[in-house]
């Protein structure tokens, strides 16, 4: 092995082996330590109220595109098998890469709309901090990525399942392998990279609000109310001893 | 039976001046925050008018409140289902320019402007951006029917009447307007309680109080849709909703909420009612003629012996069954029955009443004489001024016997009471007026009472708090300060 070669395996082995592991670590740390300190900071800051017109184009796109992609993303790290048995008909193939592609634009449409809103409206400026503008910097980056290596290393759903899952693996059992990765093209490279960038920018970031939604309203009651003690017991006298 | 408390109110129409000094004293204690500018919690209109927000009534335009639907109460605006696709962008959610762009002025300029030939103005800025604006509008800018063509000939309520009564209500002679103050209706089928998808609004247990927990409220902005009085706000600067707390700490402390205790003309009543919870779903289900009498039986009578034994069983404190004897709201709604809800049709069981204002005398001007319109002392009520139509449809879901029958015992009593102290009105009259207002002379001299010598402590009968439910003894008091709805263990800035 030559000089060159080992310092481009240490490049490889910090983006690659260490970067998502620092990630992944301070992301867990961090959402943790946030939602109970400043467990108030969790909301999803929506800008609604202030700018109700180009709102619709920005959010409504950007968030059903990214929910298509991530999902898709999902899929093929939880069931890469099944992902490449669905594409040995290439017209399934079809079906699954252009609903990704289409998956994307909507992402880039809206993140296009949502950075035209916050600049054109004085009130939507107003509460758009730092950490969103890195945010929107950083998805604008991760979703351009994935589009041209769509276009230009077509077929994704196809060696994503066979290159990239199984490296995920490696990293879940804390036994990374990156020779999956080292070969891959530059593209698909940054596209991993700064999808680690992300997730250790998460905590810090309005991101969080992804992690409250609202799931238990698909099945609590309409009405709620809240009582501080037990109705049926607080006024025995027992009650009011055992508490004591 | 599951009975619970509620504190409810009474607002008396007929003696509100309208000088807003209620939203003024909310304003100062609770929303003079960054963020909350544009909330007033208490807010008073002025009817024929649009409201606050601008057609908050027509629930076409902002889907608020319930509807019935195969025999099921469904939210309008949101529900199970839809609350996945409505997240991102709510489609019924009022912006900024349904309310107002809050503004100051830059006063500074009033004393840095250099010397010149022209008096230095005081310009107009945005509370939220800072810059200079126009101001186009404002939270009262139909007050007293100011350019009526333009806003109060938009009142939603308006529906209700015929060509004739419309071109009459504007007549310029005819002209007529009363005012109508609004709160947080602490309803017992919340809108926005169902609507919430982090389940942060709830009814407290103990005396109903709605409030929005602001550690768990995410800003999904639901309730602002759902609610069909608008009276759920959105915080833009902390990406939360807040809504009125009903004074819960000055309650809890045996004070009168800052409304009712600043209220000029006196017209604020507060107490105790006891209800079968068991009831709400089936009574929010009733037809609309049926809704005011289906909510006055969910109320029940705090001095009957079972309903006492099912309070006590379900914890409700003894000293709390007797502010609910003495509720004045208790007299006002289900003994007298002249306080009504507003828009009971939006189905959310709203537990602030009404009384619904009188007719004012009506005489017209001939260029010479004034010709004073009716035999007796007060108009033919088919011939008033307000229509009742009109009333109906704000306060009896289109049930017109019900307005006409507080309007009647209304009239009934001031005559009766005219024949007493003044005299040009025989008794005998006064009390065939009585008689067919199906009131006796005993209770119109309680109303008289209540109405007009009322005393502070006989227009709100607090409930005592208790010690033993106080909540510092049940949870970390620093950790429940932002789950009631106000005051943060966080600085209120926007989260990251
Ligand atoms: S008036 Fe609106 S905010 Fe108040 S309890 Fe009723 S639905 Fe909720
Ligand atoms: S303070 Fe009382 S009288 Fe004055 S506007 Fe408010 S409710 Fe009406």
């Amino acid at each position: 092995m030559t000089q060159n070669t080992t310092i481009l395996d240490y490049f490889n082995l910090f983006w690659f082996a260490v970067l998502p592991y620092l990630a992944l670590f301070t992301f867990l740390l961090v959402t943790i330590q946030r939602y109970t300190r400043r467990g108030f900071t969790y909301t999803s800051l929506s800008s609604q109220f202030l700018e109700n017109k180009m709102h619709f184009w920005g959010l409504v796109p950007f968030h059903y595109g990214i929910l298509t992609i991530l999902f898709g993303h999902l899929l093929g790290f939880l069931i890469p098998r099944q992902v490449m048995l669905w594409n040995s008909d290439p017209l399934r193939l079809y079906v699954l890469e252009v609903t990704a592609f289409v998956g994307g634009i909507f992402t880039l449409v809206g993140l296009v709309n949502i950075v035209l809103r916050r600049l054109a409206d004085p009130r939507a400026k107003v509460v758009t901090s730092t950490a969103d503008w890195i945010v929107i910097s950083i998805l604008l980056f991760q979703v351009s990525t994935g589009l041209l290596v769509a276009i230009f290393n077509s077929w994704g759903s196809f060696w994503y399942a066979a290159s990239i899952s199984p490296y995920f693996w490696s990293l879940l059992v804390f036994n990374p392998n990156i020779a999956y990765v080292t070969p891959l093209p530059l593209l698909v490279k940054l596209h991993i990279i700064s999808a680690y960038f992300l997730v250790l920018l998460f905590p810090f970031t309005r991101l969080v609000h992804i992690l409250v939604v609202p799931n238990p309203y698909l099945w609590r009651k309409p009405q709620l109310v809240r009582w501080y003690w037990n109705r049926r017991k607080i006024r025995t006298p027992e009650y009011l001893v055992k508490r004591k | 039976m599951d009975i619970r408390s509620q504190i409810s109110m009474v607002f008396h129409l007929d003696k509100c001046i309208g000088c807003h000094t209620c939203s003024i004293a909310c304003k100062n204690i609770w929303t003079d925050r960054r963020g909350t500018e544009y909330m007033w919690w208490n807010n008073v209109e002025t009817k024929p008018g649009t409201g606050y927000p601008t057609k908050w009534e027509d629930q076409d335009k902002y889907q608020g409140g319930w509807e019935k639907k195969n025999g099921k109460l469904k939210l309008r605006s949101t529900g199970k289902g839809r609350i996945i696709f409505n997240i991102f962008h709510n489609p019924h959610q009022p912006g900024l320019n349904d309310y107002y762009e809050p503004w100051t002025y830059k006063y500074d300029e009033l004393f840095n402007a250099p010397e010149g030939n022209d008096q230095p103005t005081a310009r107009p800025i945005s509370m939220i951006t800072g810059k200079y604006i126009d101001i186009e509008a404002g939270p009262n800018w139909d007050d007293d029917l100011s350019g009526s063509p333009v806003y109060a000939k938009n009142d939603p309520n308006l529906s209700a009447l015929t060509a004739e009564q419309k071109a009459q209500l504007f007549a310029i002679e005819r002209l007529v307007f009363f005012y109508f103050p609004r709160i947080c209706n602490h309803c017992l089928n919340p809108a926005c309680v169902a609507a919430c998808p982090s389940g942060a609004i709830y009814k407290r247990g103990e005396d109903g109080i709605v409030l929005i927990d602001q550690e768990r409220c995410r800003g999904w902005r639901s309730c602002i849709a759902a609610c069909p009085y608008k009276k759920s706000y959105y915080n833009w600067n902390t990406g939360k909703s807040e809504k009125c707390i009903l004074c819960f700490p000055r309650l809890e402390t045996g004070q009168a909420p800052a409304c009712f205790h600043s209220c000029v003309g006196r017209i604020r009543y507060l107490g105790v009612l006891l209800y079968d919870a068991d009831r709400i779903d089936e009574i929010a289900k009733k037809p609309d003629e049926e809704l005011v009498e289906a909510q006055r039986e969910l109320i029940m009578n705090p001095h009957d012996p079972a309903v006492i034994k099912a309070a006590r069983e379900s914890g409700i404190a003894d000293d709390v069954i007797k502010a609910a004897q003495e509720s004045p709201v208790y007299k006002f709604v289900k003994e007298w029955k002249i306080a009504l809800p507003p828009h009971i049709e939006f189905r959310t069981l709203p537990m602030l009443f009404y009384v619904p204002a009188m007719l004012p005398v009506m005489s017209s001007f001939d260029g010479k004489t004034v010709k004073n319109m009716s035999e007796g002392l007060f108009p033919d009520l088919d011939k008033a001024r307000a229509p009742i139509e009109y009333l109906g449809k704000l306060f009896a879901a289109g049930n017109n016997s019900k307005v006409r029958y507080v309007l009647k015992k209304q009239m009934a009593i001031r005559t009766y009471r005219r024949a007493v102290t003044v005299g040009d009105v025989d008794m005998e009259t006064a009390e065939r007026m009585l008689l067919e207002a199906d009131c006796s002379v005993q209770e119109a001299e309680a109303i008289y009472k209540l109405t007009s010598l009322c005393t502070f402590n006989e227009r709100f009968v607090i409930p005592p708090a208790h010690r033993e439910e106080a909540i510092e003894m049940m949870k970390d008091p620093l950790e429940h300060k932002q789950s009631v709805g106000f005051g943060f263990r966080e600085e209120p800035k926007r989260g990251l």
